[in-house]
């Protein structure tokens, strides 16, 4: 089968952007969509054009580097998948497919398709973590967790970090990212003693960044590789709200966060 | 080149305790004086780059990624070992010990393989107490699961994503880090050579992925953790950027190759489906748990639908010949049986590379909640690639290239020849022989990033001066940051008729050919014939586009397959020059009544290092001899 | 910061804002739905509810000047995250996007919003301020009282609805407003328990299965009264 690509290319930050229409060469179906662009990227070189650039690396699903928008919809067609697990058996013959980079005033495009997402890490700086040195820790079944939260937890935790939510969102708001983590280390007792420093340190970072806000749309979670969904964002609010009546009675550790 | 081990002498089981005991270490005060460069932000390079700024040492962490949290440890599916004997079945440290050592095929260094199976306890706890949710029984204790090679249940987990899991422990660890200004991230920079100044390693020179600029960085030490070298063969589980690129450039300024030839080739792969294909996927070894493994009796009947060939015309393969062990044989005997049975015209599939991986026996007995409780991710991602539903046929599967065992060689203190280069996990040779067992790497990344470089690197810091490290303007500096500029020149003006991916799938079918699975003197030799030449054609034949100043994909890639031109080489002549079968190595000249390896201790007992002699120049075999104090060597058995 | 500078800065806060300014609207909704639903009783029991109401018209100015607080913070919050939403995105999709299975209502509150807020003006114009150029009936509702009977000399709320509604173009916009303020609550009546931390689990689709069920309870309730009128099931 052969495809037509309506490509987003531009050649720098600065630069201007604009689709161009590649028509592919013969394609296998079960070619992932991944391999369909290196196919189209070989053809280009050859032909004395520049490939174009997009992000990847696992190409499993986990790495959360893939962040294309095919016809619209971040990851493509399928839920619960990443960009590279989209394969060319899910368009059709002869169809023209329009693939742009996630769009977001905090990811800004840095060529064609790849997009600059280190807006993430700076929210992780401030709070994603618990604060434990290596070597201090105590034995691992010291502390039992019910399997209800562990796995909860680990729902969160599954966030690939790959922006999804933010390209889907009406509002390019991060909440299902940041929520994801606040909540992954707020369900389990390591991340107590944080949990409330943590959530408005992050969402002030969050803010900082520029991201939208939330109006409750559940676009995020529609697209979510991990189907992480809007319950963490709700638990979130709760403990930004738990963190603000703390920080009004003057808990400590609430003020420490807020400078943050 | 004499390579000193630097085995702490005393009981195995003491080593590494006295070790700490007498290594020097660094004043507190005086830590921050100190700079280090940690390349890489897997689990090895993020928790070391971690724990080294919490010990207080400024630490600038290099990564080509533009985040830490990618790196290709987050694709580790089944789990993580460790001797904590939660299950009460008998495990301890010696066995862990003793399983890692057998399963590597009596390859390993013995004191740093009981070293690991001592800080494995350690990891676990260090994960939990970041807050990595490890899957729990009900009573809200840790679970565990069985991994290839080992008959006790020592595998910690979190769902099919543990490596995932792990890896955003180390990176929190790491970004708390960077919050907190300790360590300085360099996100889109690709390692490219290290300084070596008066003997010591000094610095290196990085180029920006996103601007091409080339930029150096001096240092007092220099820590390596840039994963395996898989990519070698194209074709491979790591994902599609790991390279070889930092390790084999400081190859090439001197730190010793050791056993470049033990590749991983992991049984348990979704096939190849066409010559497209960039990648290939791992179906979890923790899936042999509960699947079994077969192929028809017949190859009259491999093309038949699996469910039309009857009970007694299967044959489970690895049941028959490993009763003991079964299904849960290690990864290079059971790759090896894959192959065997598709070499007589029984795989399954339309390649006939395949074997079925079949859960049906498991369906009936635990119900398909279960099943899909315990490898529902597995299982969706096997319907994603091959758009079959694995719950109502069998997976077919096909072992793929997964790991590295060889890498740059590392002294007990993880120091390789270049004094002040250190490397860390996958990156260096150490602990996993010729054959590594399932969840064992996960272990050792975090063993030496967390538990051995934040000591060991102190003994060497403990003798530079503070305050001693050189300018950037040092001629040396100077000098490799042009001879980095000028290769990227050159690959930028050969402007050829071919594109990188090319010669990298060339290369690939090349060792996949002749220094896999099954590995003969006569292929090897066509080998180190047909990569210099295919070489010759890259530099003479390749076409980059662009220029470089720029983000440049295809001058990145162009980059990683020039030293994996020349890898692919070495890979070649270290099995070639390894005259015994032991491993992952099975050399056709020598395998034994049963068709199992062959081992020959008498004159094969060795590590093989490397030393890059120049170019155009045949390498030097340095040996280290692999001395047992603990273990017996004795022939693997796990009938 | 301090903790009510977070409120009113930070993005969370905002949406706390708004969740419970929308809560006590809401409320108040109901509340005036009931309160005017008695017109379809004897005319007696609308006109004594609103005798009631201005028994104290120092209660009444406070209750209402909270309200045009409540709304000020409302559409102060809407305004105020409208604006960083449409900053957050400043390029848009070339294939067009979304929304991926969200609600109609989701995406537009901002708009729909703003024409609900357009009609209350309208509507205290209307019935509060009693503005005659404005009902479209050519009377001077003030001037409506109840003559004879125990409620001699009192406001004739009854009259004044059967009149004010006897209007089609008013009742039509009346409906309108009504019908998008039905479509707003289905999401707004829903997505203010997520703002303020309680929606989770199945709660969250039991409570967006009941904003939408008194959602359209509420346009019933108010859209029966100008059809009432207009069928001269009322007058």
């Amino acid at each position: 089968m052969r495809v037509n690509l309506k490509v987003w290319r531009q050649p720098g930050p600065h630069a201007r952007g604009e689709f161009k229409t590649y028509a592919t060469p013969d394609l296998n179906p079960d070619m992932s969509f991944l391999e369909m662009l290196d196919v189209v990227n070989d053809e280009l070189t050859l032909k004395g054009e520049e490939p174009i650039a997009f992000a990847h690396d696992c190409r499993e699903g986990i790495c959360g580097t893939c962040s294309l928008v095919i016809n619209g919809k971040p990851h493509g067609p399928h839920r619960a998948v990443a960009s590279c697990q989209t394969y060319v058996r899910s368009f059709k013959d002869g169809e023209t497919i329009t693939i742009e980079p996630f769009r977001a005033k905090p990811f800004p495009v840095i060529r064609d398709l790849v997009t600059d997402r280190t807006a993430f890490d700076r929210i992780m700086s401030v709070g994603g973590y618990v604060s434990v040195r290596t070597g201090a820790a105590p034995d691992a079944n010291s502390i039992p967790i019910s399997k209800i939260d562990s796995d909860r937890a680990m729902d969160a935790a599954q966030c690939i970090g790959c922006g999804a939510c933010v390209a889907a969102c009406k509002n390019a708001s991060a909440m299902l990212f940041v929520s994801a983590k606040v909540g992954h280390l707020g369900l389990l007792p390591q991340g107590q003693p944080e949990r409330y420093r943590r959530v408005l340190a992050m969402v002030n970072a969050m803010d900082d960044e520029g991201f939208g806000n939330c109006t409750v749309t559940g676009s995020c979670a529609a697209v979510c590789p991990k189907e992480i969904n809007l319950d963490f964002i709700t638990r979130m609010n709760r403990d930004y709200l738990v963190a603000l009546v703390q920080e009004g009675v003057g808990r400590k550790g609430a003020k420490e966060g807020a400078g943050g | 080149m004499k390579l000193e081990s630097k085995i702490p002498a005393g009981p195995l089981e003491q080593k590494w305790t006295k070790h700490l005991g007498s290594i020097r270490l660094v004043n507190p005060a005086n830590k921050r004086k100190y700079e280090i460069i940690v390349v890489g932000a897997g689990l090895a390079g993020a928790s070391a780059a971690a724990s080294l700024a919490e010990l207080g040492y400024k630490v600038k962490c290099v990564i080509y990624h533009d985040t830490g949290r990618r790196a290709h440890s987050v694709a580790a599916q089944g789990g993580i070992n460790a001797a904590k004997n939660y299950q009460n079945d008998g495990d301890s440290v010696h066995r862990l010990f003793y399983d890692t050592i057998k399963g590597g095929d009596y390859r390993a260094r013995e004191a740093n393989v009981h070293r690991l199976a001592e800080v494995s306890v350690k990891i676990i706890d260090q994960c939990v107490a970041q807050g990595v949710p490890f899957a729990r029984e009900y009573g809200g204790l840790l679970a565990n699961r069985s991994f290839g090679g080992a008959q006790v249940s020592r595998t910690f987990y979190a769902r099919g994503q543990t490596g995932q899991q792990l890896l955003l422990g180390a990176y929190s660890a790491l970004i708390r880090m960077v919050g907190a200004g300790s360590v300085e991230m360099l996100a889109h920079e690709e390692m490219m050579d290290v300084v070596v100044i008066n003997g010591q390693a000094r610095g290196i020179i990085c180029r920006n992925l996103l601007s091409g600029q080339v930029t150096r960085h001096s240092a007092d030490a220099v820590v390596l953790a840039t994963g395996g070298y898989g990519n070698v063969f194209n074709l491979s589980t790591y994902g599609r950027l790991s390279n070889c690129t930092a390790i084999w450039r400081a190859y090439k300024r001197g730190a010793c190759f050791a056993n470049p030839c033990f590749t991983q080739i992991h049984p348990t792969c979704i096939p190849v489906s066409g010559d497209y294909q960039s990648k290939l996927t791992l179906m979890s070894e923790s899936l042999r748990n509960d699947g079994r493994i077969w192929v028809p009796k017949k190859g009259a009947d491999a093309k038949r639908r699996p469910g039309d060939i009857a009970e007694e015309d299967r044959d489970y393969y690895l049941e028959r010949m490993y009763p003991a062990y079964g299904n849960l044989a290690p990864r290079d005997i059971s790759s090896r049986a894959a192959k065997k049975v598709c070499d007589e015209g029984r795989g399954v599939g339309e390649s006939g590379l395949g074997v079925y991986l079949d859960f049906s026996d498991s369906i009936r007995r635990l119900g398909e909640s279960a099943v899909r409780e315990r490898y529902g991710n597995l299982f969706d991602i096997y319907r994603e690639i091959t758009n079959e539903d694995a719950y109502k046929a069998p997976m077919r599967i096909f072992p793929a290239v997964h790991y590295t065992m060889g890498g740059l060689w590392v002294d007990y203190n993880l120091m390789s020849s270049i004094p002040g280069l250190f490397v860390l996990g996958e990156a260096n040779f150490s602990d996993h022989g010729a054959n590594r067992l399932g969840a064992s790497a996960l272990m050792q990344g975090l063993a030496d990033g967390y538990f051995v470089i934040p000591y060991t690197i102190g003994d060497y810091i403990a003798g530079i001066k503070p305050g001693s490290r050189p300018s950037t303007d040092a001629p040396e500096f100077v000098a490799a940051e042009a001879q980095v500029t000028g290769t990227v020149q050159r690959l930028l003006s050969v402007k050829g008729r071919q594109p990188v991916s090319h010669f990298h799938k060339r290369l690939g079918k090349i060792l996949w050919d002749r220094c896999g699975m099954a590995r003969n003197a006569r292929g090897l030799e066509q080998g180190l014939r047909e990569i210099p030449a295919l070489r010759e054609e890259f530099w003479a034949n390749v076409n980059v586009p662009g220029d470089g100043g720029t983000l440049n994909q295809s001058l990145e890639s162009a980059h990683r397959v020039a030293d994996f031109l020349e890898l692919g080489e070495l890979l070649c002549r270290d099995a070639l020059s390894r005259d015994e079968s032991c491993g992952c190595h099975f050399r056709e000249e020598h395998v034994d009544a049963e068709g199992e390896c062959d081992r020959n201790d008498d004159d094969y007992a060795y590590v093989a290092a490397w030393e890059y002699a120049g170019e155009g120049k045949a390498p030097i075999l340095n040996k280290e001899p692999l001395v047992y104090e603990s273990a017996k060597m004795v022939k693997r058995n796990y009938k | 910061m301090k903790p009510l500078q977070l409120l009113f800065q930070s993005s969370i806060g905002k949406k706390m804002i708004m969740g419970a300014t929308g809560a006590a609207m809401f409320l108040f909704v109901i509340g005036h739905l009931v309160g005017n639903l008695q017109v379809f009783l004897p005319k007696e029991h609308i006109n004594a509810y609103a005798h009631l109401l201005h028994a104290s018209e120092g209660l009444l100015w406070i209750i209402r000047l909270s309200l045009v607080g409540i709304v000020g913070l409302h559409v102060w919050s809407a305004v105020t995250l409208n604006a960083q939403n449409n900053s957050a995105r400043p390029s848009t999709y070339g294939a067009g996007t979304g929304p991926f299975g969200a609600s109609w209502a989701s995406q537009y509150m901002f708009m729909t919003g703003l024409v609900i807020a357009a009609f209350v003006v309208y509507h205290l114009l209307h019935y509060t301020v009693q503005l005659s150029a404005i009902n479209f009936a050519g009377k001077d509702f003030s001037t409506l009282t109840v003559v004879g009977g125990p409620q001699n000399g009192w406001k004739d709320v009854h009259q004044m609805l059967v009149i004010g509604f006897g209007s089609p173009i008013v009742s039509l916009f009346y409906l309108v407003a009504i019908g998008l303020l039905c479509i707003h609550l289905s999401h707004g009546a829903s997505a203010m328990f997520q703002s303020l931390g309680i929606a989770e689990g199945a709660w969250r689709t039991r409570l967006e299965a009941l904003a939408k069920c008194v959602s359209i309870g509420i346009f019933l309730g108010y859209a029966s009264i100008p059809i009432a009128i207009f069928l001269r099931i009322v007058s």
